[in-house]
C-alpha cells in the first residue's frame, strides 16, 4: 500500500526527531531527461518527501513561476503516462522516498480514474494532491483513491474553521497540507503566528502529519516553518532556479541540476537542527 | 431532478446531470458556499426582487421589445423572425442583466472589490457599469489579443473608472482572463466578489447568472403570446459561455418548442481553429465546474478559436452539455465567414449592426428559416450590438476606416 510509505517515512522522522523537506518540481520541466536527473539527486541532495507536479494548461491555484513551468514542460512533449513513467524509473533507483503528485483533476479525469490509480500505483505514487478537488468532490477521485490504498493529501487553507476542518479530513489520508496563505504559490511569505495557531487547530482534530506549503522561500523560512509541523514544502523557489539555469532555446543548461540539488541542500533538514 | 422537467436543475451538489459541481481550490470553498446560502436567501426576500426588478426596468431600460424582423422574414422566405432585442439594453447587450444581480448579491455579502473576466469585453463594460452605479472598486482581466481586438471596450472600462489587466498567459484570451481573476480571488478572498460572465463557473454561479438572465425568456414569453397568441415554433441564440441562450431557453424548455445554440465554428469544426465545444469538444473539468471542453488527448485544454472574442473559449456552461446529452436543445456549428455574411444582411436588411456573437445566431436563422413554413414563428436572441466589432469586421472584409 502507498499510504505505507508515506507513514514509514513520518515514523522514521519522528526517531530522527526532525519535520521532513518536501521539495516540489514539475514533471518534465523543462524536459524529460533533466526533470528525472533532478528527481533521482533529490533524496540524496535533502529532500524527505518528492512532491512531482503533474504538469496543466490551466494551473489556476499557481503563481508565475509553477505556470511557467508547465507550459515549458507541456512544450517538451510531457503526458500524464510520462510523469508515471518518470516515477517509474525513479522508483529503480529508490524505494522509499514518498512520491506524491501534485496537480489537477482534468488530466485524471480524461486518463480515467480507476486506470489512472492503478497505474500510478503500479509507478510507485504514493499520494495525490489535487488542488481543484475540494471535500464537496472527493466521490470524484479521494474516496476511489482510499480504496485504493493511494494517498490522497486533502487542503486546508487560511479560511478554513473548525467545522469546515472536520469534512476535510473525512477522506484524508498521508498528511494534511495546510496552504499558509490565502493566494496562489510563489508569491507572499505567510507569516508564523497564524500559521501555527492553523496547524494546532488541525492537530487537535487529526493525528495526521501536517505539512506546510505556498510562499515558504528560504532555508530561515524552512527552518523556521519546520519547528511548527511535521514537514514543509518548497515549490516555487525551487522551480525559479530551473528557469534561470536553461538557455534561450529552453533547452537545460549544463550546470542547472546541480544548482538545482545545491539549492535544495541549503534547504535539508537533516543537521539535527531541528 | 424529476424525469418531467428540464427546469429543476441543479441538484444540491450543483450537478445537471454529470455536469456542473463545485471543481475549485479549498481556499474558495468557504466562500462559494456563503454565496450560495446568500443566493438562495435573496430568492425569498421580496425587497431583493424589487430592487433588481426596479434596476432593470429603470437603468438597464427593460423590457427589451420583441421584434418582427419584417425585412429579413421576407428576405428568407421561411419562418416568422423575431429579435428579441437585448442589443438595446444599457451598455449594449444582455451581460448588464447578470452584473446588475451580481453586484447587489456582493453588497448583501458586504464585500467591496469586484473582480471579473472578459472577452469580448461586454462582460467587462458591464461589470464596470454597475461599479461605477454602486461605488465599489473595480477589477477586469482581460487576454492581451481581446485588449487589442476590443479597443473600444476597453476605453469604455477604463472611463467607467475599472483597472484593466491585461492577461499575458496561455491563449492572452477569454479562459486565460478567467484564470488570472481565479488567481486574483483566491489571494483577496475577504473583500472581493468575483462577477463570473456567463453561467459557467462552480456552483452555484451557473444557476444564479441564468437565473438572472431568465427575464429574457419571461419577457419573450408574455410578448409573443400577447402579438401572436400563442408560443413561438423554435428559439434561436449563440453559445460561449452559453447565458444569452440559457436566459431565453430555460423559461420554455418544458414546451413543446425547438431550440437551437449556436456555437462558433471559427474556420470550420474540421480544422483545430473553432470554439465548439459540443460539437468538437468532449467532457472535462476546468474552471470550477465539469462540463464539455475542448481539449487534447492529455487532458489539456487547447486555445479555441472564433472571429467573435465573446465566443472565443473552449467551453460552454454545464447546464447546456446536459441539454445537449439529453437532446432538449440542439446545439449546430457556425463558421467565421457564416457570422461575417450574417452580420452584414442583418445590417442591410434589418438596420441593426449586430454583435459578431449574435451574428452567429442569425447565420443559423438564414439556414434553417427558409426551410420551415411560413406559419412557423421563430424567436432569435438579438444578445448584443454591434459597435465594438466594427474594427474587426473591417479587417475581415479588407476595408479601411
Amino acid at each position: 500500500m502507498a499510504v505505507n510509505r508515506i507513514e514509514q517515512k513520518f515514523a522514521d522522522l519522528k526517531k530522527e526527531d526532525r519535520s521532513a523537506l518536501v521539495t516540489f518540481t514539475t514533471a518534465g520541466d523543462p524536459d524529460y531527461d533533466t526533470a528525472l536527473d533532478i528527481l533521482k539527486g533529490l533524496p540524496t541532495a535533502g529532500a524527505d518527501i518528492i512532491e512531482l507536479g503533474m504538469p496543466f494548461s490551466d494551473p489556476m491555484a499557481d503563481g508565475p513561476a509553477i505556470q511557467a513551468a508547465s507550459i515549458r514542460a507541456l512544450k517538451a512533449g510531457m503526458t500524464a503516462a510520462k510523469t508515471l513513467q518518470m516515477v517509474q524509473e525513479f522508483r529503480g533507483l529508490d524505494q522509499t522516498t514518498p512520491i506524491i503528485l501534485m496537480g489537477y483533476y482534468n488530466p485524471i479525469y480524461i486518463y480515467g480514474v480507476d486506470r489512472f490509480l492503478d497505474d500510478a500505483l503500479d509507478a510507485g505514487v504514493d499520494g495525490l494532491i489535487i488542488v481543484d478537488l475540494p471535500p464537496e468532490e472527493d466521490a470524484e477521485l479521494a474516496i476511489p483513491a482510499g480504496q485504493a490504498g493511494m494517498g490522497c493529501i486533502h487542503l486546508a487553507t487560511p479560511t478554513t474553521d473548525e467545522d469546515r476542518l472536520a469534512h476535510i479530513l473525512k477522506n484524508a489520508t498521508g498528511f494534511v497540507y495546510y496552504v499558509s496563505i490565502a493566494g496562489i504559490t510563489g508569491t507572499r511569505e505567510p507569516d508564523l503566528a497564524p500559521v501555527k495557531a492553523a496547524v494546532d487547530m488541525i492537530r487537535r482534530q487529526t493525528d495526521l502529519p501536517v505539512a506546510i506549503g505556498f510562499g515558504i522561500k528560504t532555508p530561515e523560512n524552512v527552518y523556521n516553518f519546520a519547528k511548527i509541523a511535521d514537514a514543509v514544502v518548497v515549490g516555487s523557489a525551487i522551480v525559479n532556479i530551473i528557469e534561470v539555469n536553461i538557455d534561450q532555446e529552453g533547452l537545460a543548461k549544463p550546470e542547472l541540476k546541480s544548482r538545482v540539488l545545491d539549492f535544495v541542500g541549503t534547504l535539508s533538514l537533516r543537521k539535527g537542527k531541528v | 431532478m424529476t424525469k418531467n422537467t428540464y427546469r429543476s436543475g441543479p441538484d444540491n451538489d450543483g450537478r445537471y446531470g454529470d455536469f456542473g459541481g463545485r471543481f475549485v481550490s479549498e481556499t474558495l470553498m468557504p466562500l462559494i458556499l456563503d454565496l450560495e446560502k446568500a443566493y438562495v436567501a435573496s430568492k425569498d426576500d421580496p425587497a431583493f426582487k424589487a430592487e433588481f426588478d426596479n434596476l432593470l426596468a429603470e437603468y438597464v431600460g427593460r423590457p427589451s421589445p420583441l421584434y418582427f424582423a419584417e425585412r429579413l422574414t421576407e428576405h428568407l422566405n421561411g419562418a416568422k423572425i423575431y429579435f428579441k432585442r437585448e442589443e438595446l439594453n444599457h451598455t449594449g447587450a444582455h451581460k448588464i442583466n447578470n452584473c446588475i444581480g451580481q453586484i447587489l448579491l456582493a453588497r448583501r455579502m458586504g464585500k467591496s472589490r469586484i473582480i471579473a473576466e472578459t472577452g469580448a469585453g461586454q462582460h467587462g463594460v458591464a461589470t464596470a457599469t454597475v461599479c461605477a452605479r454602486f461605488g465599489m472598486k473595480c477589477v477586469v482581466y482581460m487576454g492581451e489579443k481581446d485588449i487589442e481586438r476590443q479597443k473600444p471596450n476597453v476605453f469604455r472600462m477604463k472611463l467607467l473608472g475599472a483597472e484593466v489587466v491585461p492577461v499575458t498567459c496561455g491563449s492572452e484570451s477569454l479562459k486565460d482572463a478567467m484564470n488570472e481573476a481565479m488567481r486574483d480571488w483566491v489571494a483577496n478572498v475577504e473583500d472581493t466578489f468575483y462577477i463570473i460572465g456567463t453561467a459557467a463557473g462552480p456552483h452555484p454561479y451557473p444557476e444564479l447568472v441564468r437565473d438572472f438572465q431568465c427575464v429574457i425568456g419571461h419577457e419573450t414569453r408574455e410578448q409573443i403570446l400577447e402579438r401572436e397568441g400563442r408560443l413561438p415554433d423554435s428559439l434561436v441564440a449563440c453559445v460561449g459561455g452559453g447565458s444569452n441562450a440559457i436566459g431565453l431557453f430555460h423559461p420554455f424548455l418544458d414546451d413543446d418548442i425547438d431550440m437551437y445554440g449556436v456555437e462558433a465554428a471559427g474556420y470550420g469544426i474540421d480544422t483545430d481553429k473553432h470554439a465548439a465545444s459540443l460539437t468538437g469538444g468532449k467532457p472535462g473539468v476546468l474552471h470550477g465546474n465539469r462540463t464539455y471542453l475542448l481539449m487534447d488527448d492529455d487532458g489539456q485544454i487547447e486555445e479555441a478559436h472564433s472571429i467573435s472574442a465573446g465566443l472565443d473559449y473552449p467551453g460552454i456552461g454545464p447546464e447546456h452539455s446536459w441539454l445537449h446529452e439529453t437532446g432538449r436543445v440542439k446545439y449546430v456549428p457556425i463558421t467565421d465567414s457564416q457570422a461575417l455574411e450574417a452580420f452584414q444582411l442583418c445590417t442591410e436588411y434589418e438596420g441593426i449592426i449586430p454583435a459578431l456573437e449574435s451574428a452567429h445566431a442569425i447565420a443559423y436563422v438564414i439556414e434553417l428559416a427558409p426551410t420551415l413554413p411560413k406559419d412557423h414563428i421563430m424567436v432569435m436572441n438579438l444578445s448584443g450590438r454591434g459597435d465594438k466589432d466594427i474594427f474587426t469586421v473591417a479587417t475581415a472584409l479588407g476595408a479601411e476606416i
